[in-house]
């Protein structure tokens, strides 16, 4: 029998970085910003997270001496401190200078995972400490720590109540931007900036400003991202190269949610669920079978984008300007 | 802008065409910029003098025979990986696929080693194996290039897939072919009997990767400029309507270039399982589909220009590995210094197509208009 009360949360929990990544590059593309250096970004984030925590940690002398405001807090500041170097080094060449946005998006990712894995690998060294690995189970602690009564609602708890304070913020933050985009001025200001530059600067809207705010704040969101995973989902221990390409199916989740972060929380939970199918799915003794059904995020992903293309439905167009610099004197 | 009164500080010009030589110069300033801010962080990180630094990067670059013929062989299969990317990105179609494009033809060429060894001549496996890995490249590269002629399906989410389901499909192979069952990995294939090998020239085992990579970025660089296919090609990216005006069909076109692009990623998956490593691993692309884009686009998308944009990445990975090794390092520093030299290498074209004229010269430019 399928047991679907232990596999939905395992879904949220690996859908939750998807999620923060794809509000963010959502928010991103809005401005017409592609920016494929959000792997990178969720990198970022989640080590500097760990730099922060880590520090933390050593500087207190037990951890029953932690303060769990700052236990919370440092962490969550240098992470998103992380990502906002990232977001403003994208928008400084592609914004300011103009550089060709998928180029610079592929070596922010490359130079954000070589942050990640370098920091990760030789952070023991850099700081001189005495530990064997980095396991900061103690801020891990505080990070998925749910509610206290969560376990006693059987079922029902374990599947929607039992996550750390993360993965609530993320489905929050999905809300909230989706109805940013969709209902206020900012957010019709920001649609324009991604659809017309030309038009939205003849209206007096600040397009540099918007581009480099979205990218930003979208950058900051998806690093929030690498977070959760280090803290709530890998219980505190950064290994190299464990988040894998979970910022790229981020990014392909954009364009299976036609650009629409409320429809994300589900669809990254859907993919969440793909990803950790084939643990669920018996095969005997034919083990290899294992590495075929990892397959099926990636081939559901290439599946919507025929689909969506196919449809050519007006709505399920990207913004007309992605990937384009603007220059006001080039009409 | 925001002081209407004045006119704001900087004012951004379009520039015409610069020379050549100063754009190369504006390149090389940034480039040296770029590495005096990679030693500042490396001496923050390692707390060594920055000539020292370097001298251990260029030590194992090029300190021993052996290390020099390694770099050329990495530079060799990453330019291999950037020729083939290079004609797509000619027309705009962002092919960031390389890496399953290799795999597909590793795969295909670890195939033909594993079930056709004692079923034929050696030379006619080598022959064989060589058209497969070619032709599983292609497909692999065909297969987003069709949906995209035929419905503009996103060819970079298209082709970053196929490099996972590429993956997993050799993970897969890996598990059905593994030797002895168990240990997770094929192993060395045809050990005894060397079947399917390339033979070493003159006893080097990289030098016919190097003259294959070669001749093909000769070829390529030919076909680029002087033949009517790249000709075609060129028109479809600049616009894709002018060349359905003048009737190219641009579906045809982008599948063409499309199996092009896949079918030279096919011979550096051959070269790297038949030539080198004699083996296949979810890794052995090593993340040059990726690079190669990087490289293809210093080189402006030219072939010759890319055998000096992969030896300069491929020198800053080795570099940077005997960094990390003889600092006690994680080798990651080599992605992050590449990482902040292709900043500076992106950011820096910006000045060779745009000028800046600061307030004071814009206004004496004005006195002179008047």
């Amino acid at each position: 029998m399928f047991d679907i009360v232990s596999f939905f949360p395992r879904a949220v929990m690996q859908g939750i970085p998807l999620l923060f990544g794809s509000t963010g590059e959502i928010i991103t593309e809005k401005s017409g910003n592609l920016n494929l250096g959000i792997p990178g970004v969720m990198y970022v984030g989640g080590i500097c997270g760990v730099i922060g925590a880590f520090m933390y940690e050593q500087s207190v002398p037990s951890p029953a001496d932690m303060n769990g405001f700052l236990a919370v807090a440092i962490p969550v500041l240098s992470c998103l401190l992380g990502s906002l170097i990232m977001g403003l080094i994208y928008c400084f060449l592609t914004v300011t200078l103009r550089a060709n946005q998928n180029v610079t998006g592929l070596a922010l990712t490359t130079f954000g995972i070589g942050i990640g894995n370098f920091f990760g690998g030789s952070l023991i060294k850099l700081t001189g400490s005495e530990v064997p690995s980095i396991a900061l189970s103690a801020t891990s602690g505080y990070f998925s720590k749910s509610l206290p009564f969560a376990k006693d609602l059987g079922w029902f708890g374990t599947m929607f109540l039992d996550y750390g304070f993360l993965a609530y913020a993320a489905i929050i933050i999905a809300f909230v931007s989706a109805y940013i985009i969709k209902k206020t001025r900012v957010g019709l200001n920001l649609r324009a900036v991604g659809e017309s530059p030309t038009t939205a600067d003849a209206a007096g809207i600040n397009v540099n400003r918007y581009k480099y705010v979205a990218t930003c704040v979208g950058s900051m969101i998806a690093g929030l991202g690498g977070l959760y995973y280090v803290m709530d989902y890998a219980c505190g221990v950064w290994s190299n190269d464990a988040f894998g390409d979970r910022g790229w199916l981020a990014i392909a989740l954009v364009i299976f949610t036609i650009w629409r972060p409320n429809v994300s929380v589900l669809a990254s939970i859907l993919f969440g669920g793909l990803y950790i199918l084939y643990l669920f799915i018996p095969t005997g003794t034919h083990l290899y079978m294992k590495e075929l059904y990892k397959m099926l995020p990636y081939v559901v992903t290439i599946i919507v984008l025929i689909v969506v293309s196919l449809k050519k439905s007006r709505s399920n167009e990207p913004p007309a300007s992605l990937g384009l610099a603007y220059f006001r004197e080039e009409r | 802008m925001n002081n209407a009164k004045q006119g704001p500080l900087v004012h951004i010009v379009k520039r015409g065409a610069l020379p050549r030589w100063k754009a190369w110069g504006i390149r090389l300033i940034a480039i040296v910029a770029a590495l005096i801010v990679c030693a500042v962080v490396t001496m923050v990180v390692t707390g060594e003098d920055p000539i020292q630094v370097y001298a251990t990067m260029i030590d194992g670059a090029f300190g021993t025979t052996r290390k020099a013929w390694n770099l050329a062989q990495s530079t060799a299969m990453l330019l291999g990986v950037s020729l083939a990317v290079t004609p797509a990105f000619r027309m705009r179609f962002w092919n960031i696929g390389g890496e399953g494009q290799v795999l597909a033809g590793c795969l295909a060429a670890a195939a033909c080693m594993i079930c056709l060894a004692d079923k034929m001549s050696n030379g006619l496996l080598i022959a064989v194996t060589a058209a497969a890995s070619i032709a599983a490249g292609a497909v692999w590269a065909g297969i987003p290039a069709f949906f995209k002629a035929k419905w503009n399906t996103n060819e970079t989410l298209f082709t970053l897939m196929m490099n996972y389901v590429a993956t997993q499909l050799v993970a897969f192979f890996v598990i059905v072919w593994e030797v002895p069952k168990g240990a997770g990995k094929i192993g060395i294939i045809n050990q005894a009997t060397q079947l399917g090998w390339l033979p070493p020239i003159g006893g080097n085992k990289y030098l016919l990767n190097v003259i294959v990579i070669l001749v093909l970025t000769v070829g390529l660089y030919v076909y680029l400029n002087y033949s009517k296919h790249g000709y075609e090609l060129s028109v479809v990216g600049e616009s894709e309507r002018t060349a359905r005006y003048v009737g190219i069909k641009v579906d045809r076109v982008i599948i063409r270039t499309m199996l092009l692009s896949g079918a030279i990623c096919g011979v550096v998956g051959f070269l790297l399982v038949s030539g080198t490593d004699h083996t296949v691993t979810t890794t052995i692309a090593g993340g040059r589909g990726f690079t190669a884009v990087m490289v293809s686009w210093l080189a402006k998308f030219n072939p010759i220009f890319m055998v000096l944009t992969s030896l300069l990445l491929a020198f800053l990975d080795k570099g940077a590995g005997a960094i990390s090794t003889n600092f006690g390092l994680n080798h990651s520093f080599a992605d992050i210094l590449s990482g902040i030299i292709l900043f500076f290498i992106i950011g820096c074209e910006f000045f060779i197509s745009y000028k800046l004229s600061f307030r004071k010269s814009a206004k004496k430019e004005a006195d002179t208009n008047v």
